[in-house]
């Protein structure tokens, strides 16, 4: 039984912003948290002084290694006008602005500061793919490391225990994959805006034009199953089941609760929030769960005095499609071994009963890792405040929405639950 | 043998001489593989090595196709794969460790629950020497 834990001050969000993400050759860090910085301050209702601002919390993973540049608190702090005040660095690979965000709460609730800038950045696009691969597996454990396994790799073997138990397939994946594409194509800062419908009209056309042989799937399972559409990465995770090579940067404002009416009539308040730590492949108990997800979902549903069936709808951390099967199942939304069937079914869909990354996700909309976690609460922001447009969750009254982020093989899992009050 | 530390790097060490050894409480008697210098089960911080048969059954498992620098230059890749995975041992511990002599182009065939003994990869000489931990399917059972 884990201890109940609350705050003891009241936090909330009154402005959120985020990049574009995706590939850029003409954009830099520093480019990306400017444009997070303007939409943050352009979204608070009554505006911001930026000068108010009393500290920053920056999630980085490794810029160190993708742009051979570390210690970026500072900088950031520069470019957006912050020096001399503190910047802090929370490094918890792809889970590190999740940190950020948690950081900041406490600094808020402890009383020491009133108004902080929490956020995230990484640019991984000047690596090729190998040198990504090899960046993010510095964020696999030890023992992985030397058994060679890469990120895909972990999150297939955890797909093969899964499958195995369950009786699931590969099959069920692309339920994921198709969901995530589709609510993509309605999110206009998405890396991937197209359907995977829109993907193999492309290709039709595409090899039509160039007089190829024009591929003949009857769906878009069958696309799925093509391997010269949907090559293995790290069987049985394929090129659509892994989220892409992502720059981008994401930033929100908190303050404490009984200010917030400064800066808006309309906050969200951080009513749940928890953290936990795993120990990698060779530890669990449990190849198809993540404790540290379990105990940062307990923590915060602890704390929020509300459980699984309260959340209307949440962003979780889908770095593979078979990972977000698996966190829906220990955030308890659905029983174990029920998630595959769950996204089967339409449940979380856009218009299901519990919507899951309507961002369009990691997977398609875009995964720079260390900004990662509070570009999740961006979408839960919007969702909530009903400014999602195209993707708006429709049936009104939304109060409640939750952020997973998980960082490195489920060795820093954050849960993190919003209200509108 | 008993004075080494309770480290990863005696682990290799072990690893390099052919054997694949855990870490045993003197106090509760839980077994760590790798090895642990303290007990996670009851805070105990005596040890005792304890070799592993080195058998035990397969429980998860990948076939890498886009992998690591020190892989590729093994002359692993899309053509290619590498399987890693997830070992139960007999003794209880689980491990990960990469799986030889399966078909890697066809993962079908490869099942959890399948038995399999451990084998030693040595790679490099000398100081630059080292052992990877490895399973293969277990003599007369199906891979
Ligand atoms: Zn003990």
């Amino acid at each position: 039984m884990q201890k109940k834990r609350k705050l003891g001050r009241g936090v909330a969000v009154v402005g959120v912003g985020m990049s574009k993400f995706g590939m850029f050759k003409d954009k830099d860090s520093k480019d990306h948290f400017v444009e997070a910085f303007r939409e943050m301050t352009a979204s608070i209702d009554k505006g911001v002084d930026p000068n108010d601002i009393d500290a920053l919390y920056l999630g980085n993973f490794s810029n160190d290694f993708f742009t051979h540049q570390a210690h970026w608190g500072p900088i950031v702090a520069d470019i957006i006008g912050h020096v001399p005040k503190p910047a802090t660095r929370t490094e918890g690979a792809c889970a590190s602005s999740a940190l950020a965000f948690r950081e900041g709460v406490f600094a808020i609730a402890s009383g020491f500061y009133d108004i902080v800038l929490v956020g995230g950045l990484e640019v991984m696009s000047m690596r090729s793919t190998e040198e990504v691969a090899e960046g993010l597996a510095l964020a696999t454990i030890p023992y992985e490391g030397k058994a060679a396994f890469t990120f895909p790799g972990v999150f297939g073997a955890t797909a093969t225990a899964y499958f195995d138990r369950y009786q699931a397939n590969r099959e069920h994946l692309f339920n994921v994959t198709i969901k995530s594409h589709s609510n993509a194509r309605l999110n206009p800062r998405a890396q991937y805006r197209a359907s995977i419908r829109e993907i193999m009209d492309s290709k039709i056309d595409r090899a039509r034009k160039k007089g190829m042989e024009v591929p003949t799937w009857a769906d878009e399972k069958e696309f799925l199953r093509d391997p010269a559409a949907n090559p293995v990465v790290a069987w049985p995770m394929h090129l659509f089941d892994c989220c892409p090579i992502s720059d981008g940067a994401s930033c929100a404002l908190l303050v404490g609760e009984e200010l917030a009416k400064d800066f808006t009539d309309d906050p969200l308040h951080v009513i749940g929030i928890g953290q936990g730590s795993g120990r990698g492949l060779h530890a669990k108990e449990d190849l198809t769960t993540f404790e540290a997800t379990r105990f940062a979902a307990q923590e915060a549903y602890g704390m929020a005095g509300i459980g699984p069936t309260e959340i209307q709808l949440a962003e979780v951390h889908d770095c593979f499609s078979i990972a977000e099967i698996v966190h829906i199942e220990d955030l308890g939304f659905f029983k174990p071994g029920e998630g595959y069937k769950a996204v089967e079914e339409g449940r979380t869909r856009l218009d299901g009963p519990k919507p899951i990354n309507t961002s369009g996700g990691l997977k398609c909309k875009g995964h720079p890792v260390g900004a990662t976690g509070v570009a999740q609460i961006v979408e839960i922001w919007e969702q909530l405040r009903g400014e999602a447009g195209e993707r708006q969750v429709a049936g009104g009254d939304l109060r409640v929405g939750a952020t997973h982020n998980l960082g490195g093989t489920g060795g820093t899992c954050t849960f993190t639950i919003l209200e509108r009050r | 043998m008993e004075a080494r530390p309770f480290s990863d790097t005696s682990f290799d060490r072990f690893l390099d001489e052919e054997k694949l050894m855990g870490s045993r409480c003197d106090t509760c008697g839980a077994l760590f593989v790798p090895p642990r210098p303290l007990c996670i089960a009851c805070g105990g911080s005596e040890m005792e090595w304890v070799k592993m048969r080195g058998t035990g059954t397969l429980r998860a498992f990948t076939c890498i196709a886009v992998g690591p620098p020190a892989m590729r230059q093994e002359g692993y890749g899309r053509a290619r794969p590498y399987c890693t995975g997830v070992v139960e041992l007999d003794e209880g511990c689980r491990v990960v460790a990469r799986i030889e002599d399966v078909n890697t182009n066809d993962p079908q065939t490869i099942s959890i629950g399948m038995p399999v003994t451990v084998m030693f990869l040595h790679r490099g000489e000398g100081p630059d020497k080292t052992t990877y931990l490895a399973f293969k399917p277990a003599e007369g059972s199906e891979p």
